[in-house]
């Protein structure tokens, strides 16, 4: 690399006494010394705080922001995650004032519009996954499994059976599912995938012997884009042995108004509003792990809860068999507005359509790349996602998942999720999602076959790539062993 | 692509090896095992005087993809574990048979050595998942 195309942090470009124009009006506030209020002893005598000009900050800003991809500026088939674009008419019901300038402590009687948002964005989630009642508390997917595993664990435990200590897992998993089930103290089985790359019932049977299962978390459709078939057994299974069974809501966007988890057995389930619901998947949050449960597990629901009575809506806070709240106050709001704005712009059938858009779309890449690329468990039709295995590439030119999806970038493309599932060798899970036009599909599928040719032709050029981004590959390894995260100027003065 | 699987050692499904030195046995994991997970960043490894029954979980191997459980193959006693290379983690990826070794173990129960996979077996078993 000749040129330094590191972008330097705010703090570099600041110099001393630099401001932007101020333009607030003066302070009615009495002037009061920080020394006298504080201590002088509790002062800093140097803050170094950036010292920018106005354009100084739109630039570097800007320069972030161009560096960033988005769904907004491309294609974006992470597996998994559902990048879907997000209507901008999301953010915009999202930003009337009616809803963004609201007082979390204001009086229920002022705030009765956004009270009913919720209460019947709630009830259309229930809906959806044919369950009793939802909450909107959980801040993400993760959040929402261990707040399931919190219900589920009390209901146990209102029931005496506090011997069930045991989550029985699949293989296929997200790794969130473990995570959650041991954070909330139980101890985790794994069970093995068949040779369908769906649940072995044989495995199954196995975990739940002894009596002491509380929970299956199960992801249907499952990690490898496949649809659990045996799915009403499994619930039986589970239910007859006490336990309950969890859905991992994260392929939901697979399934809206074709088949509903409610109706296949399960107990609870959690949606992943930023997914499904075209809410902006962000850095962290805000967001919307939103957790549907059947008549069971009501009880257990976080409060406060929403109620209507009349016309009136009201928070109901006494409940005494609730799990308590998991969020302050009551969740991200402007996250489910703009999921409900989302839900009554497509409506029922559009719902439907998406789903099924989504799942056109990922076996049309299925059946076009299968020359190519070995489909995992050679499945002859998979749901909103296709997992791919690069073992063809590794044996014929050495060349990993990981240089496909680095290769990728070079085309345009946003890489696919690599690895992942790990019963998948070599995984390249693609999820193209319903908002892509078949122009854009059939682009990135050219890029997939011209890589493809590449590591037959001239391999190297894959396993070095990325060739024509900012950063060439970066060195994983590195980052985690010698992981640095202190400040120190890029440039000297 | 050609493994490196040596004839003389004995392996489990979950690609750990087994090498046997009178009634104490040397753990590691398989070639395949360290090319498959990528550079190996960091190793949770037990005390010695730990006790392992058969298929107990021993530690844990993170590399830049993911982070997997270590099995054991056989019940018995850690006499040792080589937190010598826990600092140089790589040395599982670049030597997986010798200087990656994990920890010896003092068998229990020898003939649980014999139902181990022979290097055959685990190669069949490798291939199946692509080589």
């Amino acid at each position: 690399m000749s040129k330094d195309t590191r972008e330097p942090l705010i703090f570099d470009v600041s110099r001393p006494g630099r401001v932007a124009a101020n333009l607030l009006p003066k302070c009615d506030v009495p002037y009061q010394s920080p020394s006298e209020l504080l201590g002088a002893e509790s002062l800093r005598e140097k803050l170094p705080l950036p010292e920018v000009s106005e354009l100084d900050v739109v630039r570097h800003f800007t320069h972030l922001s161009q560096r960033n991809y988005s769904i907004d500026a491309g294609f974006y088939p992470l597996g998994s995650c559902t990048m879907k674009y997000n209507p901008k008419i999301n953010e915009k019901t999202a930003g009337l004032p009616g809803f963004a300038a609201l007082h979390p402590l204001q009086p229920q009687e002022t705030v009765q519009g956004a009270l009913e948002l919720i209460y019947e964005l709630q009830k259309m989630l229930a809906e959806i996954c044919g369950m009793k009642a939802t909450t909107l508390q959980p801040s993400a997917g993760a959040h929402g499994e261990l707040l399931a595993m919190m219900m589920v664990q009390a209901y146990h435990a209102e029931r005496g059976d506090t011997q069930r200590n045991i989550v029985v897992i699949p293989d296929s998993a997200h790794g969130t599912n473990p995570a959650s089930a041991a954070r909330c103290g139980f101890k985790v089985k794994g069970i093995p995938s068949n040779e369908k790359g769906c649940t072995d019932l044989a495995g199954l049977e196995k975990a739940l012997e002894g009596g002491n299962v509380a929970a299956l978390m199960l992801t249907n459709p499952n990690t490898v884009g496949l649809f659990e078939s045996d799915i009403q057994q499994i619930c039986q299974m589970v239910h007859d042995a006490g336990g309950l069974v969890y859905c991992d809501g994260a392929n939901m966007n697979a399934m809206l108004g074709l088949t509903r988890p409610g109706d296949m057995g399960f107990d609870v389930m959690h949606f992943n509003l930023h997914k499904t619901f075209s809410t902006p998947h962000g850095g962290g949050g805000p967001g919307c792990g939103a957790v549907s449960v059947q008549a069971n597990l009501e009880p257990y629901l976080p409060v406060p809860t929403v109620e209507k009575e009349g016309d009136t809506f009201r928070w109901k806070f006494d409940n005494s068999k609730s799990v308590g709240k998991v969020h302050s106050f009551y969740g991200a709001f402007l996250i489910a507005v703009r999921a409900y704005t989302y839900i009554l712009s497509l409506g029922k059938e559009g719902l439907r359509s998406a789903s099924e858009n989504a799942l056109i779309n990922a076996n049309y890449i299925r059946a076009r790349l299968a020359d190519y690329y070995d489909v995992a468990y050679n499945a002859p039709i998979c749901m909103h996602e296709v997992v791919f295995s690069a073992n063809r590439q590794k044996r014929e030119g050495d060349v990993r998942a990981m240089d496909i999806s680095k290769r990728l970038m070079d085309y345009g493309f946003h890489p696919p999720t690599n690895y992942f599932p790990l019963i998948v060798p070599e995984a390249l899970m693609i999820e193209p999602t319903e908002t892509e036009s078949k122009q854009t599909i059939d682009s990135f599928i050219e890029a997939m076959i011209a890589i493809a040719k590449e590591t037959q032709e001239n391999p190297e050029i894959v396993r070095t790539a990325p060739h024509t981004t900012l950063v060439s590959r970066l060195d994983e390894t590195m980052a985690v062993k010698n992981l640095d995260l202190r400040y120190a100027p890029l440039f000297e003065e | 692509m050609a493994q490196n699987i040596p004839a003389d050692l004995k392996y489990t499904k979950s690609h750990e090896w087994v090498r046997v030195e009178g009634d104490v046995v040397v753990i590691g994991i398989t070639d395949h095992a360290q090319d498959s997970l990528g550079d190996i960043v960091y190793l949770d490894l037990p005390e010695a005087g730990r006790v392992l029954a058969k298929e107990d979980t021993f530690g844990e191997v993170e590399s830049v993809k993911a982070v997997s459980e270590l099995y054991s193959p056989v019940s018995g006693e850690v006499v040792e574990a080589n937190t010598g290379i826990q600092d140089s983690t790589e040395v599982v990826n670049t030597d997986p048979y010798e200087g990656g070794w994990l920890i010896k173990v003092r068998l229990s129960d020898p003939s649980e050595v014999e139902a181990l996979l022979s290097a055959e077996e685990y190669g069949a078993v490798a291939d199946a998942e692509g080589h």
